[in-house]
């Protein structure tokens, strides 16, 4: 298995968190305990639909020292490509299914001094387990979460209750509340770093004001939630393996690539780890990239792509695996 | 004698000056004057009302540049008599300091190793901080043995000024100490030291 070895558990629990957000708790079916994690790290959940299996990332939210068993917060997409729907409509307790070992793109700089963190929606989850570490550590610690109604934001009471008022402040969109990122990042203590996860608008806005109010980049940090953007169908020719691979309109580049029994490499599925770069060998047409791990000079060079997320529209395309 | 391609080997990019920050504060050494007094130009009115220079003066060419740096016209001019002076300096100035804050350090590399200490105590990241290597190449160097630091090494092998035994100066670098790595060069027969060289001048 590309992605590190899978650990067989059982749904225990499933609840309604707020509208259109649930919360799925994982106990392993051996009975042992869990492998311990950091804050701000994420598994992959396999699905099996139906023998069509679909593999997505969710962070992790329950406390990292707690080995018993993992949580995860999935909201429904509006637009889902499968992933939420099946999480939403098809997994009861009971259930088996498979979750890869954690994996942290989005860990917390312990050297910092102060630990900035805004959430936008669901985005408040990793956050969620990182604020335990935080605490345990006595780390100095703020959350900012935006939510767009009451009724939709996931834990504000709990936070607020567990941490206080003074470290965790709600926004909410409805009330017309907004995070006001210029003042916040205007004024931190030296050695304050921000970790910003939302929507990409907001991510780009958070880090935009942060460079602007003069902070260096290596103290602003994100996580953004990519997922693969549907687009035109395509195919792929795998010159190692000599398989044809037909990726359609939903379906990431990976998942054709898995379902047709290839093992391709990968970790975050989110364009953001690099684990799955890929070696283009003859490209006719178009690649797009869609993530944010090549940059800008090699993403225009073409000679390599990431399976998870990016796409290709033209003639032919031929990868080296 | 040294070992190439280490990876620990500080890389020293040169000033710039950073135009969105609220904050810039230069700590210059000897010609590291030189650093900031070269890239007057991008000192504009506002860069230089943000700003605060602490200077030293040391070695032949890197004394009196005093009147230059404070006709800068930045908002705060401090000379330091000695790097000790100009280090608790700095150390009151971050400790109340702002995020927004960028520091920019110039002179020799045992300079910018100790302020450099100064800045990650007070939770700055290493790489945020811009730095420019002027004047001697003397480096300052731990004996790994005793542990003794001495300044200003432009030989290799040298003899520890702590516990004396003939040290060869490795480019193996610690950030947390701010020197050099100097290893026994004659352990496994004592007096066999190659004659020093003069490599840091």
């Amino acid at each position: 298995m590309s992605g590190g070895t899978e650990i067989p558990v059982r749904v225990t629990k499933v609840t309604m968190v707020a509208d259109r957000i649930k919360r799925f708790r994982f106990e392993r079916l051996d009975g042992r305990p869990m492998p311990y994690f950091s804050g701000g790290a994420h598994v992959i959940v396999s699905m099996n639909d139906n023998g069509h299996v679909r593999r997505n990332a969710y962070s992790l939210m329950s406390p990292p020292y707690d080995c018993s068993a993992y949580e995860i917060s999935v909201l429904h997409v509006e637009d889902s490509r499968g992933g939420s729907s099946f999480m939403h409509e098809k997994v009861r307790e009971g259930d088996e299914m498979r979750v890869s070992h954690p994996v942290n793109l989005f860990h917390p700089d312990w050297r910092g001094r102060k630990h900035l963190l805004i959430a936008g929606g669901i985005g408040i989850t990793p956050f969620i387990a990182m604020m335990e570490q935080f605490s345990r550590e006595g780390a100095h610690f703020e959350l900012h979460y935006a939510i767009r109604t009451r009724d939709r934001g996931a834990y504000c009471e709990d936070l607020v209750a567990s941490y206080g008022p003074h470290r965790v402040k709600i926004y909410c969109d409805a009330e017309n509340n907004r995070i006001p990122v210029a003042r916040l990042v205007d004024g931190q203590p030296l050695g304050t770093h921000l970790y910003v996860c939302g929507p990409t608008g907001m991510i780009d806005g958070v880090l935009k004001a942060g460079l602007e109010a003069g902070w260096p980049q290596q103290n602003l940090h994100c996580e953004r939630f990519l997922s693969t953007p549907p687009g035109k169908p395509f195919t792929v020719k795998l010159t190692r393996t000599g398989k044809t691979i037909h990726v359609g309109h939903h379906e990431s580049m990976l998942e054709a690539i898995e379902a047709a029994g290839v093992d391709a490499p990968y970790l975050c599925r989110g364009g953001a780890c690099g684990q799955c770069e890929t070696r283009v060998t003859a490209c006719e047409g178009k690649l797009l990239h869609n993530d944010i791990y090549l940059s800008d000079e090699e993403k225009a060079a073409g000679q390599k792509v990431m399976l998870c997320v990016s796409r290709f529209e033209g003639a032919a395309l031929h990868l080296d695996l | 004698m040294l070992v190439e391609g280490i990876k620990s080997r500080p890389v020293y990019r040169g000033l710039t000056i950073q135009p969105r920050a609220r904050r810039h504060i230069f700590a210059l050494e000897g010609e590291g004057a030189h650093a900031l007094l070269d890239r007057k130009t991008e000192l504009d009115e506002t860069a230089r009302s943000r700003s605060e220079i602490l200077y030293l003066g040391r070695g032949s060419q890197g004394k009196g540049h005093d009147e230059a740096l404070r006709k800068l016209g930045a908002d705060m001019f401090f000379t330091a008599p000695t790097i000790a002076t100009l280090l608790f300096r700095l150390k009151g100035t971050l400790a109340t300091a702002h995020m927004g804050t960028r520091l920019y350090i110039a002179g020799t590399e045992g300079f910018i190793g100790q302020a450099m200490i100064v800045a990650l105590d007070n939770g700055m990241d290493h790489a945020s901080i811009i730095t420019e290597h002027r004047g001697s190449l003397a480096r300052r160097v731990q004996c790994v043995h005793c542990k003794g630091i001495t300044e200003d090494v432009t030989h290799s092998p040298f003899a520890c000024s702590h516990c004396s035994l003939p040290l060869l100066v490795r480019d193996h670098y610690s950030r947390r100490l701010g020197a050099f790595q100097g290893v026994n060069v004659d352990a496994e027969e004592p007096g066999s030291a190659p004659d020093p060289e003069e490599l840091f001048l």
